[in-house]
């Protein structure tokens, strides 16, 4: 899971559908497992197969058409639901980025700490995005951590986004906050002593 | 400035990151069975034991079965993620309300209820709803596994500071409008991310006027609004409701907690970043008609014709119409419980309409107390005798229906009119279409077999 992040080119997988929440990116029958693995298989699940487990032909997912490690979705993705399971379907199916134009909060943090990382851009961008995509499958996208920039080779349009640079430090460097808090234990301690 | 929201938040500050988020001290944090078993994994991974284990109570409730709770898990697979709670506590040194204990039921009903989510508090939960412990005048939000395993680690979270929000609802709800209805016509006002980003302040009359039951209502779907967390500055209301609870301060310790509980109010000049304010008059029972909770409208009301593309899947996937009342519409299932509506006052509600009715001959109904507690209450005050001669059957405590993780599966196709909070796709069971509301609007219906506005009943 931890992966470090630098700069990554990919092809992109578009899902232009608004207020994708949790449930959906991993129904909740599928959170009884007690480890991490083989969540990517559910991602989607009940819009990539119908319930007798065929698959849904014309789900972005199952279109051949699509590939890569980016997910470019509608705004407010992740909302509802805390589950981590979701950022796990998406990190386990192989996808390092997800781009949409907002996302809910706690989603994002779990994409974070699963070493996904969420990009937030404007509306219109991810709307040309989204044509540029359906124009062309094979449209490129860069994406660009030490820079904070986010590509679309097709139209050479380029946008800032925000990260915190204690987070970005963390991305590239393959460090998550347990390791951090844990080497912190003598502040905590001293607040709570100050505190009592 | 000076908000309640930040006078907690920073008095919880052990240390701001560098360019990066607040190092957040967390008083209590709730496991569940369901986010919780791989943080507990990460802890042994790392060779790390739980550092402050006297904060941390587990509990499951997402799998539990509704019915022969006395007899092992009939699904495998729940009964190991159950089971492995249990394991896990019993390892690490903390508290655990097993199933059939006669503390157990559902985490965001139990904590307070036992006066283990106080006032001033910091609390965490790897369950979005956890911000439901904010009517006790706590910061409380859902978290991640990763950070779940942070507070197991560490006692804190690294959190960047959500911004303020107050809303307040002036004026008297009218008959038969309840603390739920509020929630939902919040929801369809501000959307599904219309606070995200923000911690809200409940205020105004109609909160105040909320007993403590309502209070835990409204702030448990804040959620659906996308906040963070929402929370109630505490008064008498919520101090009544703590005073003597089992794990509430006693003696000289509740005096000493009454001086500092009594100062936990937004200063006269708190400044918050976003303000809202809206009338109690304009509020009716409330239903949804789509599939995020922001999808509601007043029960008299018509869908509203919208034409985008979400909107027409939403409609799709409900069987609705554009412009379509919902009032009389035929409907399959009833669920009076959850973390929203799983309490006492949600019974006695429920109680209120069905008295003198039956249950409409094809309609399944679910009662799922919030906790055995609740349970217990139920039976003292006899709403389980009024129940049962209206043809309702009482089940046993859980998360049941709302998320149907359990056997509490509505089928695909079918109406479940609900009480709890989330009408998602398949969330009550793949391909099942939930509809929203109160206590009083699900008995109207379990009793009528359609959409009714339970005003006609009451």
């Amino acid at each position: 899971m931890k992966q470090k992040f630098d700069i990554i080119t990919s092809t992109c997988v578009p899902l232009p559908l608004e207020n994708v929440d949790t449930d959906q990116i991993i129904p909740a029958r599928f959170l009884k497992a007690t480890d991490k693995e083989g969540f990517g298989d559910n991602l989607f699940r009940d819009w990539r197969y119908r319930p007798d487990g065929s698959i849904v032909e014309d789900f972005v997912l199952n279109d051949p058409k699509y590939k890569g490690c980016i997910l470019v979705a509608g705004k407010n993705f992740g909302s509802g639901s805390s589950r981590e399971h979701a950022a796990w379907a998406i990190a386990g199916y192989g996808f390092r980025v997800v781009i949409s134009s907002f996302f809910a909060d706690i989603h994002k943090n779990n994409e974070l700490n699963n070493f996904v990382l969420p990009v937030q851009v404007s509306e219109n961008f991810l709307q040309e995005l989204f044509q540029t995509i359906q124009n062309n499958p094979d449209t490129q996208v860069e994406v660009d951590l030490p820079n904070q920039t986010v590509t679309n080779k097709a139209t050479g349009n380029s946008e800032h986004f925000d990260i915190n640079g204690y987070k970005k430090h963390c991305l590239m460097n393959g460090l998550d906050d347990i390791d951090f808090l844990v080497a912190n234990k003598d502040k905590i301690e001293k607040w709570e002593h100050q505190r009592n | 400035m000076n908000t309640l929201f930040d006078k907690i938040w920073d008095a919880h500050v052990v240390q701001t990151v560098t360019d990066g988020p607040t190092q957040l001290y967390i008083d209590r944090l709730y496991c569940h069975e369901v986010t919780s078993p791989q943080a507990f994994d990460g802890m042994r991974a790392r060779g790390l034991k739980c550092f402050r284990p006297e904060q941390i109570v587990c509990m499951p409730d997402h799998n539990t079965p509704t019915h022969d709770q006395d007899k092992p898990i009939a699904d495998p697979v729940s009964k190991k993620q159950v089971d492995t709670l249990e394991r896990n506590a019993r390892e690490f040194g903390l508290k655990h309300f097993g199933m059939m204990s006669k503390d157990n039921g559902i985490i965001h009903v139990v904590g307070p209820e036992k006066g283990l989510s106080l006032p001033g508090m910091t609390i965490v939960c790897g369950d979005s709803h956890t911000s439901t412990h904010g009517a006790m005048g706590a910061v409380a939000f859902g978290i991640g596994t990763s950070e779940v395993e942070m507070v197991m680690a560490s006692q804190c979270i690294l959190q960047q500071k959500p911004r303020s929000m107050r809303i307040t609802i002036n004026g008297q709800l009218g008959r038969g409008v309840t603390a739920k209805d509020v929630a939902l016509y919040l929801m369809a006002k501000l959307t599904t991310s219309g606070a995200t980003g923000y911690f809200v302040e409940y205020a105004g009359e109609v909160v105040k006027n909320l007993s403590m039951e309502g209070r835990l209502t409204l702030c448990n779907l804040s959620i659906e609004m996308g906040a963070r967390g929402g929370f109630i500055a505490p008064d008498d209301v919520t101090f009544d409701y703590i005073k003597g609870k089992e794990y509430a301060p006693k003696g000289e310790d509740w005096d000493k907690a009454m001086a500092y509980w009594r100062t936990l109010k937004s200063g006269d000049d708190a400044v918050f970043d976003k303000e809202l304010v809206f009338d109690a008059a304009d509020i009716e029972p409330r239903i949804t008609y789509g599939t995020n909770p922001g999808m509601g409208i007043g029960i008299t009301e018509s869908i509203p014709a919208e034409g985008d593309a979400n909107f027409n899947k939403s409609l799709q996937y409900m069987g609705f119409k554009e412009g379509e009342k919902l009032l009389g519409k035929k409907i399959d299932y009833v669920f009076l419980g959850a973390c929203t509506n799983g309490r006492i006052e949600d019974f006695r509600a429920f109680a209120s309409i069905v008295k003198g009715r039956q249950k409409a001959a094809d309609v399944v109904a679910w009662l799922v107390p919030g906790s055995w507690a609740v349970d217990k209450q139920i039976r003292e005050e006899g709403l389980d005798k009024v129940l049962e001669a209206s043809g309702f059957k009482i089940r046993q405590p859980g998360c049941s229906a709302c998320l149907a993780m359990n056997d509490d599966k509505v089928p695909a196709d079918k109406y479940a009119v609900s009480t709890s909070n989330r009408n998602f796709e398949g969330r009550q069971g793949p391909g099942a279409r939930t509809i929203l509301c109160s206590p009083l609007v699900a008995a109207a219906a379990a009793v009528t077999g359609v959409i009714t506005d339970p005003r006609t009943l009451l």
